[in-house]
């Protein structure tokens, strides 16, 4: 072994290495964020009945809850992480009852027979889950995959987005400056 | 406990790969056999560990086991049980795992294979499979463990992706692949024996001449049972998209090919020590740097797994694997130093020259192309994408020179062509590439490349002919034989070098095969009532009634079509949308009506929910089934060129092998 080859094997490598390293810290399919600062998508969606023979009948729609500050979370019984963040998205709805915060679990290709036996065994329905046949809300709000969770401002416009698990101290530090913006009638 | 079983016989796998390779390593420098011969012991003990932890998945698979991570992932209840156990290659962790099994099969077998070859070269040959198979078994204990506990079970399981469950290729693309891949790790294990014993005469080539033809065979089939299962699934009636990871497997493909034609150079005329070791350590490089590619979602591509923090493994491996293979490499200098000269412009080395700077540049535009988009957001920051015009108009022009060479090469003798054996091989060539030429600028051709395409295809084809009629007719003349028998035994005796002609035939098919479809294929979309028909080439299809049924894993739904020649029904096609639980967008099912003039392929578009109307994509692709047909014959071929002879298993005690070591008629 000489230095010289050392030298032009570490030339050629290192190059390549670095390219690589800085090509791994950029996601090839992020597209720059259309969405936070951008208006939310509206949706109307029928609310995932909790017992199996009853027929789905409210129908959510986020223009409803505009003056509050809503939390969309995308959610599938089949998704593992999304057992992770449940427990946290629940303490921060129970925390927030009483505020002007609405939590909605949006389910992500799955079977709401399914999702409603995860619920139960999650300790029950805390904040509704609502259907959305066809994903046409998930590509709405450019869903990668699940879980993903989305936070709406009083305006309705995108304040967050967030690709993965989300925990409470994220969740409070985004909620409680946009609490601030809502007006009390 | 199917989990822990698993991890643990990974974790074992890879403490013996490491022992096993240091193991060898010090036998060899402080001559101890004993701890070379513990070295062999590792791999074989390694295979059987493999294939514990393998079929431990399977059958975690295929009993529902939801808490081992992997089948939580890609299994579900409702998954036929047949899709079920192939579902063990369709997500990154499973497909890592098998890789281990098939690379852990190759190493025991090289191992025990080579066993009786004196000197260091299998020693070190045997150390470095053991830590490429460190390197994937680490893998499967750190970053791709299939074996994750899951706390608490789920019930099910979303099942593999659909895509996956739709064709019968899906069994059959990705092992190919895996052994394609995975099985140049031998000769590459072998030219770095060659290097660190400093054997560099042909020993390592005529030693893994076999390996290196056998994964060049898995990797052809798999890179062609990749564009079928493209072209029967996707709907969309193309076979190669210059997705980066089709790239991915192709890239490799072409530098093995280069390294199977130039090493001919060497076994004869002792040139080109350098570049061979260069090749094979290239193609194993690009094996691993396709996996990085598929497996970090450093790119986009429909074959791209999850992402994680597995990429960083490849890249130090990567990088650790080129600067060992480049110090070798730079640092053998004079000893590696050609012993032979060219003689003549004209002879065979100078073809198998060109054919390899042609399939060198191939790599490097491929390469380039794949790369760019991470090169160019690194660099500028932007974001781009490389999609096939670029790759058509830069590899096109090399597809043709090579098309050229493929009739070229064989028909020149090794160092000198005299004038009259030119004139006696190319006359015939020569006026099938005129006419076949002329006939399609006739016949309204105007792509200057499909012009060339037919033209170079009757070149090669007759001057290939040639070759077999000329040897078959002086095996007539010598021994009296009938003309079938003369080509049979002439095949026989020099399977080398017949087997590798019929490869080129396969070569030829294929070229036809893509020259016709995409330069003559025609497409229309029509929306059709029940009893409408609709022309399409020689033929009318009628749309007869819409369908739809329950499947246990998925709804379908179908349209009944007649096939219609001048009045008379000659077939029935049912293109078909399936619907998987509660995915978005439906997969396809094309109906193709293959026959060996075109194929007829309509695409179910769309449907009115009350059978009032579909819309169709009515699809007539000319010859393309000559490519799936010429990916056979090049397997075929290439197993031909790899059979052993009859002399040699008698002789298989014999320390180098007498049939690959360059006999007479061999190439």
């Amino acid at each position: 072994m000489n230095l010289r080859s050392v030298l032009i094997a570490v030339l050629v490598t290192l190059p390549l290495v670095a390219v690589f390293l800085r090509g791994m810290r950029s996601d090839p399919r992020f597209v720059p964020p259309a969405i936070p600062g951008q208006p939310a998508p509206d949706f109307a969606l029928v609310r995932m009945p909790m017992a199996a023979d009853e027929e789905p009948s409210d129908t959510i729609r986020l223009a409803d809850y505009r003056g509050k500050v809503v939390v969309l979370n995308f959610w599938a019984s089949w998704c593992v992480p999304c057992r992770v963040e449940h427990p946290e998205l629940v303490a921060v709805a129970r925390e927030y009852r009483d505020r002007d915060v609405v939590f909605l679990g949006i389910l992500y290709k799955d079977q709401p027979g399914n999702a409603r036996a995860w619920l139960n065994e999650m300790g029950g329905e805390v904040y509704p889950t609502l259907l959305d046949p066809g994903s046409r809300t998930a590509i709405d709000y450019g869903l990668t995959g699940v879980p993903e969770t989305v936070i709406v401002d009083p305006s309705g416009t995108v304040a967050f987005k967030r690709i993965g698990i989300v925990n409470r101290e994220m969740l409070v530090r985004e909620i409680e400056p946009l609490l601030a913006e809502v007006v009390r009638p | 406990m199917i989990s822990t079983l698993g991890f643990g016989t990974i974790a074992v796998a890879l403490a013996l790969s490491v022992y096993g390779a240091v193991a060898a390593v010090v036998g060899v420098r402080t001559r101890r056999p004993e701890l070379v011969q513990s070295a062999s012991v590792a791999a074989y003990v390694n295979f059987a560990l493999l294939a514990i932890a393998n079929l431990a998945m399977v059958y975690a698979l295929v009993v529902h086991d939801f808490s081992v991570s992997y089948v939580a992932q890609v299994g579900s209840r409702a998954t036929p049980l047949f899709i079920t156990i192939i579902s063990l290659w369709s997500a990154l962790e499973g497909s890592i795992l098998f890789w281990g099994l098939v690379l852990a099969a190759y190493t025991a077998s090289a191992v025990y294979l080579h066993r009786n070859h004196p000197g260091p070269l299998v020693p070190y040959a045997t150390a470095t499979m053991l830590v490429v198979g460190a390197f994937f078994y680490m893998l499967l204990i750190g970053p791709a463990n299939p074996f994750e506990p899951v706390w608490p079970v789920p019930a099910d399981g979303p099942g593999p992706n659909p895509l996956l469950q739709n064709h019968i290729l899906m069994a059959v693309h990705p092992p190919l692949l895996y052994l394609g891949y995975v099985g140049m790790t031998v000769p590459f294990a072998f030219a770095i024996g060659a290097l660190l014993s400093g054997e560099l005469d042909a020993t390592w080539i005529r030693m893994t001449r076999r390996w290196t033809v056998t994964a060049w065979i898995f990797l052809s089939l798999a890179i062609v049972a990749g564009m079928w299962w493209s072209y029967e699934v996707l709907g969309w009636a193309g076979y190669w998209a210059w997705d980066p990871v089709e790239n991915a497997s192709f890239m490799p493909w072409l530098t093995a090919t280069a390294f199977l034609h130039s090493v001919m150079v060497q076994e004869r005329r002792e040139m080109l020590r350098v570049w061979n070791l260069s090749l094979i350590v290239s193609t194993f490089l690009l094996t691993i740097l396709g996996t990085f590619l598929t497996r970090s979602g450093i790119v986009q591509s429909v074959h791209a797994f999850t992402q994680g923090t597995i990429g960083y493994y490849f890249i130090g491996f990567i990088a650790v694997g080129l600067v060992f293979s480049l110090i070798l490499l730079t640092g053998r200098g004079t000893e590696l130093r050609s012993a032979g000269n060219l003689d003549s412009p004209l002879s065979r080395e100078t073809v198998f020259l060109f054919n390899n700077l042609i399939l060198t540049a191939f790599t490097f535009t491929v390469l380039l192309g794949t790369l760019y988009p991470i090169l160019a957001e690194a660099l500028r920051g932007v974001k781009v994408s490389v999609g096939a015009p670029f790759y058509n108009k830069m590899t096109l022009p090399l597809c043709m020179a090579l098309l050229f060479l493929l009739g070229v090469g064989p028909a020149l003798p090794w160092r000198r062509a005299e004038p009259d054996v030119l004139r006696r091989k190319f006359v015939i060539p020569g006026i099938a590439l005129l006419v076949v030429a002329g006939a399609s600028l006739a016949l309204g051709l105007r792509q200057p490349y499909g012009i060339l395409a037919f033209g170079f295809a009757a070149f090669t084809l007759c001057a290939t002919l040639g070759e077999f009629a000329e040897g078959a007719r002086a095996r007539m003349r010598a021994h009296g034989e009938s003309p079938l028998v003369a080509l049979g035994r002439l095949i026989g005796a020099n399977r080398r070098r017949y087997g590798g002609y019929i490869a080129h035939l396969g070569v030829i098919s294929m070229a036809v095969g893509i020259a016709a479809s995409s330069t003559f294929q025609k497409v229309r979309d029509v929306t059709l009532k029940p009893g409408e028909s609709v022309r399409a080439g020689a033929y009318d299809v009628r749309f007869d009634q819409l369908w739809a049924q329950n499947e246990p894993h998925r709804f379908v739904v179908g349209a009944d079509l007649t096939v219609l020649a001048e009045g008379k029904e000659i077939g029935r096609l049912a293109p078909r949308l399936n619907f998987y639980g509660d995915r978005d967008e439906p997969i396809t099912t094309p109906a193709v009506r293959t026959r060996p003039h075109a194929d007829l392929y309509i695409n179910l578009m769309a449907f009115e929910r009350d059978g009032s109307s579909a819309t169709f994509q009515v699809i007539i692709e000319p010859m393309v089934v000559w490519i799936w047909i010429g990916g056979g014959i090049i397997g075929l071929g290439g197993f031909i060129a790899v059979l052993p002879g009859r002399r040699r298993r008698r002789e298989a005690a014999v320390v180098t092998d007498p049939v690959a070591a360059g006999k007479g008629g061999d190439v």
